[in-house]
């Protein structure tokens, strides 16, 4: 009879405490749930303004106007060729910052260590804006810095549009995210060998392992698992490079090497209103999105019996 | 012995050489837009500042406040980054401290509900309609409205919650407080690091947003400094223009005060890294226990 009781008091305080989060509960519905009832444009002939009782209604029309003809899979294969690229690059690149944790903690310094720790995450903290806005300081043709060096040390005569030109843009894009993001991406490494047992070393080096010894079969095997998670997440984002810095970076010259999926998709529905058809994008990108996201997690289990979402 | 001391040392030397480069890589950048934006605006605008200032002033960052636009800009940057970051700490402090507590009306369900939204998104066309319809079109709360319940740190914060001991609450029940007088009384000032960890984050995310100004305002009051140098960067007609127009209140300057294109642009993007620069050394430790209990999660 008395536990009847407490519980009840407990469920009444816990649907007090309900009451008082749902306010919270509906903002989070307000803008992750609610807009995917905006999938249902890319099912209707919608143009903005509309009401959507009056758009016709033309089912898998705009899902498959992706493949209809030639000239629309041409377009589709050459946003697909950019995301897969400069995914790709950056799985390329991902074991850079395992190399950087690696390499740093070997500086037996701990003030310079961490001098150059706090100098190279700092990048991470300021906006793509910011980084356009530098890379504009030190590449742009009139203005930058490395051709008004070169200019002045007379190597070359006139610059270089290194800024807009359509040359190498995959590989520049990676390298700007590089830089803002090496350091950064390298902490997580860098704590997993602090993590790593000392007596591990000091068995070794008994042993007779040298430096290079340690390193290799200590410290590396020790970054291993923290960077088969990372590799996991970004099979399941390969999709997803987002928009901002390549919106910032576009320009005519070099559109039609740098538009990702995500930047496509803003192109077609936010430049050029069309709004279901963009919609369509976007859905067969989250489907896909969602089965690769699913894919890592299985692996993750089947690999290292735990899942990673 | 000998021999290996030796190679030791050159892979020392080697090592910090490299290191040094991409270090120097990083800061430079940040090096030369400060030197130009405080030298003599006529040489900066015609390259001539290369490694070290020359004529220095530090007119700009007074005139370019001057600015219309930038001054408004500035407010608004500012108050997004303030109140957004109390929301969101108020928002998702809350929720976590909520689903902390076992007796939550049907816990496991609304906790899934929450976490489950870091894993999809409906993509960013339809996302703008649904903003627009419900009114955040051109409005300042679709700065800080969208961020005040963010999943991730709701689960750091819960997690978090759940290491303090119950007992520490239970005083308090005693005499007779509420949830949110526990939550406000004990549970805030207790966690207080876990704060500070998503304040920083925040701070920072809200100061550097770009693309919600770009997707939903129009109405150039709200524009943010982000955008404003966005503007500046992809149409420096527009700059000209605003420089021509202001001519009269700031040309009045000694010539090389003048406010030229280089040189609004170079000191308006040191106006906008400078905070972080400031706060950051202060707070390095607490992004990285933030990304440390990330990782433990994820």
């Amino acid at each position: 009879m008395i536990t009847i009781k407490i519980r009840t008091a407990a469920q009444k305080s816990g649907f007090h405490l309900f009451l008082m989060s749902l306010p919270l509960l509906i903002l989070l519905f307000l803008f992750s749930y609610l807009p995917l009832y905006g999938w249902i444009y890319a099912f209707f002939d919608y143009h903005a303004g509309m009401q959507l009782k009056d758009c016709t209604f033309v089912g898998f029309k705009f899902f498959t106007a992706m493949f209809n003809n030639s000239a629309s899979i041409n377009e589709t294969l050459r946003v697909l060729k950019n995301t897969f690229g400069m995914s790709a690059l950056n799985i390329l690149t991902s074991p850079l910052p395992v190399i950087f944790a690696l390499f740093l903690v070997e500086i037996k310094n701990k003030h310079l260590r961490s001098l150059i720790q706090t100098l190279t995450t700092l990048p991470n903290f300021i906006s793509w804006v910011i980084v356009y806005s530098i890379a504009w300081s030190m590449f742009s043709v009139e203005d930058g810095f490395i051709n008004r060096l070169l200019i002045s040390t007379h190597i070359i005569d006139s610059g270089i549009n290194f800024l807009t030109s359509s040359n190498h843009v995959w590989l520049k894009m990676t390298a700007y995210g590089l830089w803002k993001g090496l350091g950064w991406s390298a902490i997580l490494y860098i704590a997993a060998i602090t993590s790593i047992d000392a007596e591990l070393y000091e068995a070794a080096m008994v042993d007779g392992a040298g430096r290079f010894q340690c390193m290799w079969y200590i410290t590396v095997p020790g970054m291993l698992p923290t960077y088969f998670v990372l590799l996991l997440l970004s099979i399941a984002n390969f999709l997803n490079n987002g928009m901002e810095q390549y919106y910032l970076f576009a320009n005519p010259m070099n559109k039609s090497a740098i538009e990702v999926l995500d930047l496509y998709v803003y192109n077609l529905g936010m430049v050029g209103s069309n709004i279901s058809f963009s919609t369509a994008v976007g859905i067969l990108k989250s489907a896909v999105s969602i089965i690769l996201l699913f894919f890592a997690n299985g692996l993750s289990k089947l690999i290292r019996k735990e899942s990673i979402i | 012995m000998k021999k290996s001391n030796v190679g030791s040392m050159v892979f020392n030397i080697v090592n910090v050489t490299l290191f040094l480069i991409f270090t120097l890589i990083c800061v430079f950048p940040f090096y030369y837009i400060f030197i130009n934006s405080i030298s003599d605006n006529s040489l900066a605008a015609k390259g001539a500042i290369l490694l070290y200032p020359k004529g220095i002033h530090f007119e700009n960052y007074v005139e370019v406040f001057k600015l219309k636009s930038i001054g408004s800009a500035a407010a608004v940057s500012v108050a997004r980054t303030v109140l957004g970051t109390l929301l969101t700490l108020l928002g998702s402090s809350f929720l976590g401290y909520a689903f902390a507590k076992k007796e939550y009306w049907k816990r496991k369900f609304w906790y899934r509900y929450v976490v489950v939204t870091m894993y999809f998104s409906a993509g960013i066309i339809p996302w703008f309609v649904t903003m627009k319809g419900i009114g955040l079109y051109n409005s300042f709360l679709a700065y800080i409205l969208p961020t005040v319940v963010s999943p991730f740190y709701v689960i750091l914060f819960k997690t978090y919650i759940e290491q303090i001991p119950p007992s520490l609450e239970e005083s308090v029940q005693l005499d007779g407080g509420g949830y949110a007088v526990r939550y406000f009384k004990i549970i805030l000032p207790l966690s207080m690091p876990i704060l500070a960890t998503i304040a920083v984050f925040s701070c920072s995310a809200q100061w550097n947003a770009f693309l919600d100004t770009l997707l939903l305002v129009r109405d150039q009051e709200l524009y943010t400094l982000q955008f404003i140098l966005y503007q500046y960067l992809s149409e420096t007609e527009a700059l000209a223009a605003q420089m021509r127009s202001s001519q009269g209140t700031v040309g009045s300057a000694a010539a090389n005060y003048v406010l030229t294109a280089t040189s609004v642009r170079m000191t308006v993007t040191f106006v906008i890294i400078l905070p972080i620069l400031f706060v950051y050394p202060f707070f390095q430790r607490y992004f990285v226990s933030g990304i440390m209990i990330g990782a433990i999660k994820g």
